[in-house]
């Protein structure tokens, strides 16, 4: 199994993620606001990012979304928008049909999600 | 300011989340997602769901409401000025689809400090109208500066 999923959100991802969670949060899509309180731009959403994890993870699973059975992460530093995002993962362990995944996404050599662990089920049902 | 952790153990009153498959659409495409189940009926009845199957993180959209009980309940007294989101783990169970009615329980399961900062972890526990549990949530924010 293999996890890699390469992705550059766009200048107004965080405004279409805003609208489709609720999040209006002005640190996401605001970059005057996100200036003033000491951001170098607006950043994106952390539970954005973490989708993205969750998608590499069920894309290397075969695309089923019922194979993803846990996903926990850590957010660690920032992500912004028109910089690519990167997911890599490895297996760790094999035990009842199921794959732990050590995974996570950097972004300029930076990590945003670390210490992320996927629980997969290769076929489900 | 030390951290107050009497609210750990608290529970909240459920809140209801409808479903829709335009909704499910919207956020589908906001995360790049662009497998059919997602997004056209037939594709998901073939694949064996209800009907439009949500993402598995579509999980933040329907157990929002609930998570937000915590938050800014003054029994917890949140500092959102220095809050980060610390953490998120999700467990999932039964897919969730267009048309289900999905109900969150908040919980507060843990306030401690730790290095200055304050843990604020709270629990979400999401069901369907059928009393199948879809999801579990652990959300852990994080409070800089509370010593």
């Amino acid at each position: 199994m293999n996890v890699d999923l390469k992705v550059t959100p766009d200048k107004y991802l965080p405004h279409r993620y805003a609208g489709a969670s609720g999040d209006f949060n002005p640190i996401h899509i605001d970059v005057d606001f996100a200036k003033q309180v000491g951001l170098p731009s607006n950043i994106l959403h952390g539970l954005y990012t973490m989708a993205q994890v969750a998608r590499a993870n069920v894309n290397a699973a075969g695309g089923d979304p019922r194979s993803l059975k846990r996903l926990s992460v850590q957010f660690r530093g920032m992500g912004f928008p028109e910089e690519e995002i990167t997911v890599t993962g490895s297996v760790k362990e094999e035990r009842d049909g199921r794959v732990i995944v050590e995974t996570q996404a950097e972004q300029g050599g930076k990590r945003i999600i670390r210490n992320a662990e996927a629980e997969l089920e290769q076929s489900p049902q | 300011m030390a951290v107050n952790a009497e609210a750990t153990g608290k529970t909240y009153p459920p809140v209801e989340y409808e479903v829709g498959k335009e909704k499910i659409r919207e956020y589908a495409h906001a995360v790049g997602e662009d497998n059919r189940v997602y997004f056209d009926r037939a594709a998901a009845l073939e694949a064996g769901f209800r009907d439009v199957v949500a993402p598995p993180m579509f999980a933040v959209i329907y157990s929002w409401g609930a998570v937000a009980l915590p938050a800014v309940d003054p029994d917890v007294d949140l500092n959102f000025a220095m809050l980060v989101h610390g953490g998120q783990e999700f467990v999932w169970g039964e897919p969730v689809c267009s048309g289900d009615v999905i109900s969150t329980v908040a919980s507060v399961k843990d306030i401690h400090e730790k290095g200055g900062m304050g843990f604020y972890v709270f629990e979400t526990v999401s069901t369907n109208q059928d009393g199948a549990e879809v999801v579990r949530g652990t959300w852990t924010n994080i409070v800089r500066g509370v010593s």
